[in-house]
């Protein structure tokens, strides 16, 4: 190395390379001093907020999900319960590719094409979950092959979940109704309610019947567990739990078995038949047939069962009894004769002479009766269901007349029963005639509302409400489905006791004749003589048929010929013991013709069971002609 | 006795006892962390303690060689390095995104690594050759000795071994005296490039950066890192949650918990008064290592020392740094303490340098 000239002064350099040392090492305990300032904000200032963000990280609050409150008949039989079992879900945030993670899952368990529509409905459906079920109601194999394997599948997680159940599958669906899993418009009413807290966790919520309109009874109060997870979300240990408080638990007014003895009793018929206590308007059977069974919709119907649910032309998810809306026939003229007694536009002797037809003075048009039935006065015109009586009578009373005062029976207004969705039906008048038609009420108008036909529209279930209203000589109960609220924590049971909604005063004399025609109407004679033949009690009831397609003038309606489903509806409506009656209902048999020959037979084997507890050998209503 | 006392003093007559206790200190620190940061894992801390062991076998090899043999040792290791890099740019083996690997049949090295030493050794070789005639033209030359490893690298991607290169060149740059104009006209210019820079770099590292400003924009993702870290050292608290109690570490929430991120286990067990023990012993040795640099008598040593010292510092500002939210997530472990032999491997490698400057007889110029 060539080091001949010191070109440079040596000490000076290493001078200058001192400071630059030193220089370097305050740099160093500068930085040094940084960290240190950076520790002491984030440990001491803000070490409050982070240790509480760490716990954070570790503790979640989990719900715990309440039992549903059961749901029972009158007698204790169990109509909605829950089972546990466990179902596979899938967390659909934690994968990119949810098929190839359901492909690979379905290498341990089966997991059907079902499955994996239902699966997408839901994803497609429900937002909000993190995790959704993929498979439900696992095996004890299945439970352990997937346990088993479980480290492979993470974002896939087994739960033991409550599911429900309805034992009585169809025969209570439109009672009863169903849960089914929770989706937006539920969770904005939620919301709204200010109750979504308490349905953190849950998945199901009542969609119809009892299980929606009890939704808050049922559903009980969420509780909590504090848990310790890990960065994947895997729970560690309970740190500390607030249990769940259980929903109440309903008894019904049903009788279950009453019920299944009345559905039973229509055989493949379409139609409906509610039965009420007139002593307090619990409702004792409320059958809308054919059904569907509720435990298909639990966990999300799929598309098929609903398919063939909703395009069946029998319609079997409409509730017939509740929304169904059906003119009310014959079975009016009970009424009606009322309304003639209490307004002094007929008095019981009053007499007329049908030739067959009522025609208006002076107006060409006929209104045709069911037959010619001669000297007529208004007991005997309820016995054997006059038509011309109450041509005359509906013209002698006005609409208006007949308006207020059928009205007070209930029809054409909803009857407040505890279950949601009822059809308020309709009770024609003038201003309503004009609001929805724009038209000024025609005399000619309240001829054919006279016998029940018309603008007449009525659910089955007022139909039994206004029967029970005559049963119970005048005294209105709200009908109602929920008996007793069983409190699940203290045991308590709270009665629910029966709503008067109000009594009309009527006279006795007049009550009494009619409810006399009505026991007639069930005897030799009658027209619905056949159906009351050797019953062991006093039964009374009306008949009725309510037409499909309107006949023109002079057109013979002839049964065999009209197509199946237009033909008339057949109705009637009853109570017995007719003293001190104990049931009062209505039956209406879609497309079958008249009322005493198929719906007053389904009601007679209803009161059989009811009254004497005697189970019908055959317990499908035999068509009795007569 | 007497025998065998001269035999530990024979083999102890090169290393400088101050330092290997800091260093010792450290590495027990390193192991205790480790041993809760792998829930218990014995053969993991073993297998560090096997790491630690080898590593102060190199340094005690290295710290019995004469300086003239490191001197002209300087050229080689570097053109090796360098060669070995091109290798790695041409026939590297890719893990995990990064081409930083070279298979040279029985094992797999990491040339970057290497460069750590042989960039500054080399600039203060070229120093101290040059150190009487000592010119503007000295310094840019001895810049692009530094600039040419640093190109292959960041192209590897490694941002965070480029970033220690940069600065241990930087350090033998400033010690050698580069001008005050010059440097911040360096750093004028390297401000200036900085769009450059971002344009060359790969959407990770601009992430890197970006969470840095708001790790919550991105929570899940680069931030989450930051985010998890952060809550770790703070809910640690002044005394820490204790030894195996951190939570955010034994469920899971840190990354990295054993390699870069192994401070924020330490942090979180130990609190503000741990992090203050270990920053004293970081001074400590990097206190030492400024002595050993002051009385290095010639320009080539005490340009390597004073860069190996302060590119240990620059490890623990950077990799504390990034644990706490303060820098941008790069690959810098935490030196001594952090899982891992290779960088334990280079950290000690220094330190043989440092006390073979120190304890072998002075080199003294004509």
């Amino acid at each position: 190395m060539n080091r001949t000239i010191e070109l440079r002064d040596r000490p000076l350099e290493l001078h200058h390379f001192q400071i630059r040392l030193a220089i370097s090492a305050g740099f160093v305990l500068f930085l040094f001093f940084l960290l240190f300032a950076r520790f002491y904000y984030l440990q001491v200032s803000e070490g409050e907020r982070y240790r509480t963000l760490a716990e954070e990280n570790r503790i979640s609050i989990s719900p715990v999900v309440p039992n549903r409150g059961l749901i029972l008949d009158r007698n204790g039989e169990v109509l909605a319960q829950n089972y546990s079992a466990y179902t596979l879900e899938i967390i659909p945030s934690k994968f990119a590719d949810l098929e190839a993670a359901i492909n690979k899952l379905a290498t341990v368990i089966d997991i059907s094409e079902i499955d994996r529509r239902r699966f997408k409905k839901l994803m497609k459906e429900s937002k909000r979950f993190e995790s959704l079920p993929i498979r439900t109601r696992l095996s004890d194999e299945e439970v352990a092959r997937f346990a088993a394997n479980r480290y492979r599948f993470p974002g896939i997680e087994m739960k033991a979940r409550l599911f429900r159940q309805y034992p009585k599958g169809k025969s209570t669906s439109h009672v009863v109704g169903y849960i089914n899993r929770i989706n937006d418009e539920d969770l904005e009413q939620l919301e709204a309610d200010k109750v979504s807290a308490n349905y953190r966790g849950t998945s199901h919520i009542g969609k119809i019947g009892i299980e929606q309109s009890y939704e808050k009874e049922l559903h009980g109060i969420t509780g909590f567990e504090e848990i310790e997870t890990d960065s994947a979300g895997r729970k560690i240990r309970v740190l500390s739990r607030t249990p769940p408080i259980s929903g109440n638990d309903l008894t019904l007014t049903l009788d279950i078995k009453l019920q299944e003895i009345a559905e039973k009793a229509f055989g493949d018929r379409r139609g409906a038949l509610v039965a009420i206590d007139p002593r307090n308007g619990d409702v004792l059977a409320f059958v809308s047939t054919p059904s569907f069974d509720p435990n298909l919709f639990v966990n999300g119907i799929d598309f098929k069962n609903w398919g063939l649910l909703n395009n069946s032309i029998d319609r079997p998810l409409n509730n017939r009894a509740l929304r169904g809306l059906y003119p009310p026939g014959s079975t009016f003229k009970p009424f009606m004769a009322l309304a003639g007694l209490e307004l002094n536009i007929r008095t019981p002797q009053y007499t007329i002479y049908d030739p067959g037809y009522f025609k208006l003075p002076g107006r060409k048009r006929h209104y045709r009766d069911w037959k010619a039935h001669g000297k007529v006065n208004i007991y005997k015109s309820l016995v054997v269901s006059c038509d011309t009586f109450y041509y005359e009578l509906a013209n002698d009373l006005g609409i208006d007349n007949i308006f207020s005062f059928i009205g007070q029976f209930g029809l054409g207004k909803k009857t407040g029963i505890d279950i949601e969705g009822e059809s308020a039906g309709l009770l024609p008048s003038r201003e309503w005639k004009m609001r929805r038609h724009k038209e000024k009420w025609w005399p000619g108008d309240t001829i054919s509302v006279g016998i029940g036909q018309g603008y007449n529209l009525t659910t089955p279930l007022q139909l039994a409400f206004a029967t029970a209203i005559i049963a119970s000589k005048g005294i209105a109960f709200r009908p109602r489905l929920v008996k007793q609220i069983q409190n699940s924590k203290t045991g308590e049971t709270y009665e629910s006791a029966p709503q008067l909604l109000y009594t009309l005063n009527l006279n006795p004399d007049n009550l009494e004749l009619v409810r006399n025609a009505l026991i007639d109407v069930t005897r030799p004679g009658g027209t619905a003589a056949r159906a009351g033949a050797g019953a062991a009690y006093t039964f009374a009831g009306k008949t009725g048929t309510a037409q499909v397609i309107a006949m023109k003038q002079g057109e013979k309606y002839d049964e065999s010929s009209v197509k199946e489903r237009h033909r008339d509806h057949a109705l009637f409506i009853a109570y017995a013991p007719a003293e001190n009656p104990r049931i009062a209902l209505s039956v209406l048999v879609e497309n079958a013709g008249h009322g005493g020959s198929v719906a007053a037979p389904i009601a007679r084997l209803v009161m059989d069971y009811f009254l004497l507890g005697r189970i019908p050998a055959n317990a499908t209503g035999e068509t009795i002609h007569g | 006795m007497i025998k065998s006392v001269s035999l530990w003093h024979y083999l102890t007559r090169y290393i400088d006892n101050f330092l290997l206790v800091g260093i010792i200190l450290l590495m027990l620190v390193g192991l205790v962390t480790l041993y809760s940061a792998t829930d218990g894992d014995l053969s993991r801390v073993t297998s560090q303690a096997i790491n630690m062991l080898a590593a102060l076998i190199i340094m005690w090899l290295v710290a019995n060689m004469p300086l003239q043999h490191m001197m002209s040792l300087a050229l080689p290791i570097y053109v090796v390095g360098l060669i070995l890099l091109i290798g790695v740019a041409l026939f590297g083996e890719i893990h995990s995104g990064a081409r930083r690997w070279l298979n040279i049949g029985v094992t797999r090295i990491q040339p970057s690594e290497l460069m750590k030493i042989a960039v500054p050794l080399m600039m203060a070789w070229y120093f101290d050759k040059h150190e009487a005639t000592l010119r503007l033209r000295n310094y840019i030359v001895a810049t692009l000795l530094l600039l040419l490893p640093v190109l292959l690298i960041i192209r590897q991607p490694d941002l965070g071994t480029t970033l220690l290169i940069i600065s241990s060149g930087f350090y033998v740059l400033f010690l050698a005296g580069l001008s005050g104009r010059i440097m911040t006209g360096l750093l004028i210019a390297g401000a200036g490039s900085l769009p450059f820079l971002w344009s060359m770099m790969h959407g990770y590292q601009k992430r890197r950066i970006m969470t840095l400003f708001d790790p919550t924009q991105d929570a899940l993702g680069a931030g989450y890192h930051t985010i998890q870290s952060t809550i770790a050292v703070g809910s640690g608290g002044v005394i820490g949650k204790g030894w195996q109690n951190g939570t955010q570490t034994h469920l899971d929430f840190l990354p990295e918990k054993s390699t870069d991120f192994i401070f924020a286990v330490y942090s979180e067990e130990f609190g503000l008064i741990g992090n203050l023990i270990l920053l004293l012993l970081y001074l400590v040795v990097i206190g030492r290592g400024m002595v050993i640099t002051a009385n290095a008598s010639t320009q080539f040593t005490r340009l390597i020392a004073g860069s190996i010292t302060l590119t240990f510092s620059t490890y623990i500002f950077v990799n504390m740094g990034m644990v706490i939210g303060i820098l941008p997530v790069v690959g810098v472990p935490l030196p001594l303490i952090s899982y891992g032999g290779t960088s334990m491997v280079t950290m000690l490698l220094g330190f043989g340098i440092l006390m073979s400057i120190q304890m072998h007889p002075k080199l003294v110029k004509t």
